[in-house]
């Protein structure tokens, strides 16, 4: 068994660490009769790169909707940085920052007018959001782009701007649902690289929602997802141990027709 | 460390709250002024019904004098208020519509996952919504001012706590309603079902002893109708007097809506995680 679902008693023995950007214990939720998450726990710890693998239909956006709060997990619990999402959703909340699958910006306004909105619903004046706006723009690079309108960008720009806007509040865990969907291998290398830099200099946590298995690296942290289950999790190279020569064939054998009877925990600390 | 908070509400100060609220209300004013077209046609849709539908029946309608006014008037003026009252049904159903597209492009989960509590933040997308519905109402009186349906200077101050009492209600409504529905579809269809019969079975056309004259079930169904009542709140307060009656029943109305509207959209009491897949309210 892992020691990583045993977060918040970690964090008990390491207290300069706190406990993760996210713990999700045990959740279960299902819609009418189909199961789409079944017992689910993961763990994304502070300043790391997770990648929450898995075909299409897998539960991830599901999982994302639970720890955003748009429906509620009645099994297990969700804690953001040992915040309860059911208990204290607003310290939980606070500390979350979300990209969805979904574009979510205001075409007609600009993209600072954005990034203002989503400050405002953080509680954070206009004077203050301003100057936020243009760091996050310039970590993104989008700097000279502050006063166009979201519609002039590119589709890599906007989804730049949506990691700039869910940055705005100084998140610690940062939760992207498919982000590189529908762009092309340029800007999506660029993202990535994007992404990873701010995990270096803010040490955000960070779950990157994806079934692109080129979107990641050696020394991430892998959880495989499949038909509402994890199938496996743990590091990179834990889930090459079982003898496949390449994550692709590694993660096909886990979601395969034949997958082993139980989940498999296939590594150990990353 | 560089990622711990500077900026950010932790605890959720008062103060936030106010910005949160401004910040709603901010972005609805920039998409109102994006959409000119939405304004041009909520502006020209009760000038049509006051230019030419009111016309054109001035003369077929009498209308006697009747509480609260003193002397015998134009059906222009009867009519004014309750046109008053459609522009707040229209623009509360348009607002709770363009949840519903909110809720289809995704940006409804922008404002979801602020950290203030949800039945705030629907409140502050009703406020929001007023504030546009009083803009076009000012707008319309000032034209309708110049054809001669002019009220007591007094007037157009004690239509206000009038006009945000009904708009609340029918806010509420269409938020109400906007949970319920899925896709915009459904929902432009109910605008036909839902803002013809509510206008149509209410006092905004025709004093209600008249419809009492002609059909007594008519007139019962416009006596149950909660829209009649905002017409009359209105109408009283915009020669300012005030009917308890009415603002007794707008505000059991809002309050009941409201109340309705947040139990739908909460995610622990609510329908949202119940129906439908992961693409319910993407």
């Amino acid at each position: 068994m892992q020691t990583d679902l045993a977060g918040t008693q970690r964090s008990a023995l390491r207290p300069p660490e706190g406990p993760p950007a996210l713990a999700v214990e045990n959740v279960t939720h299902r819609f009418g009769e189909r199961t789409a998450l079944d017992d689910v726990s993961l763990t994304v710890p502070r300043g790391s790169f997770t990648a929450l693998l898995g075909p299409n239909g897998a539960g991830k956006t599901t999982l994302f909707s639970l720890i955003t709060r748009l429906y509620d997990n009645r099994s297990g619990a969700i804690r953001v940085l040992g915040h309860n999402v059911r208990g204290e959703p607003a310290a939980a909340l606070s500390r979350l920052g979300v990209v969805f699958q979904a574009r979510t910006l205001d075409l007609d306004l600009t993209v600072q007018q954005n990034l203002l909105y989503h400050a405002t619903l953080h509680g954070i004046g206009f004077r203050r959001a301003r100057q936020r706006a243009l760091e996050v723009l310039a970590s993104v690079g989008l700097a000279d782009r502050a006063k166009d309108k979201v519609r002039q960008l590119s589709g890599g720009q906007m989804r730049r701007v949506e990691i700039a806007r869910a940055l705005m509040h100084r998140p610690e865990l940062l939760l992207l649902d498919e982000p590189t969907v529908g762009l092309d291998i340029g800007s999506r290398a660029a993202l990535v690289e994007e992404v990873r830099r701010l995990i270096a200099s803010e040490g955000i946590g960070v779950l990157w929602a994806t079934h692109i298995i080129e979107e990641i690296r050696p020394g991430d942290r892998i959880v495989v997802l499949h038909k509402g289950r994890i199938r496996a999790e743990g590091s990179h190279e834990s889930l090459l141990a079982g003898g496949a020569p390449d994550l692709s064939s590694a993660f096909l054998a886990l979601v395969g027709e034949a997958p082993s009877p139980s989940a498999t925990s296939v590594g150990g600390e990353p | 460390m560089s990622f711990l908070p500077e900026t950010g509400p932790r605890r959720l100060p008062l103060r936030g709250y106010a910005v949160c609220m401004a910040g709603i209300c901010w972005r609805e004013a920039l998409r109102f002024l994006n959409q000119r077209g939405r304004f041009l046609s909520a502006l020209v849709r009760p000038l049509v019904w006051l230019f030419i539908f009111a016309a054109g029946f001035r003369s077929v309608l009498g209308v006697s004098i009747i509480p609260p006014y003193d002397t015998y008037i134009l059906y222009e003026v009867y009519v004014a208020p309750g046109l008053i009252a459609m522009i707040q049904l229209f623009n509360g159903l348009q607002s709770s519509l363009s949840m519903v597209y909110d809720r289809e492009v995704g940006a409804m989960r922008i404002l979801l996952v602020s950290p203030y509590p949800r039945w705030f933040l629907l409140l502050s997308k009703l406020v929001a919504g007023i504030c546009v519905s009083l803009l076009q109402v000012y707008a319309f009186l000032a034209i309708a001012w110049f054809w001669e349906v002019e009220a007591p200077p007094v007037g157009y101050l004690t239509i206000l706590p009038a006009l945000l009492l009904s708009g609340l209600m029918l806010g509420a409504m269409g938020l109400l309603m906007s949970s319920l529905f899925r896709q915009l579809e459904n929902f432009a269809s109910v605008m036909n079902f839902v803002i013809f019969p509510m206008f149509f079975t209410s006092s905004a056309l025709y004093p209600l002893w008249k419809v009492q004259e002609s059909s007594l079930p008519l007139y019962y169904l416009c006596r149950f109708n909660p829209f009649t009542y905002a017409v009359e709140l209105i109408r009283f307060a915009l020669y300012g007097q005030f009917d308890p009656i009415s603002a007794l029943v707008v505000a059991a109305c809002a309050a009941v809506f409201l109340i309705a509207a947040i139990i739908a959209y909460d995610p622990s009491a609510g329908l949202m995680g119940r129906r439908g897949g992961p693409d319910a309210a993407k």
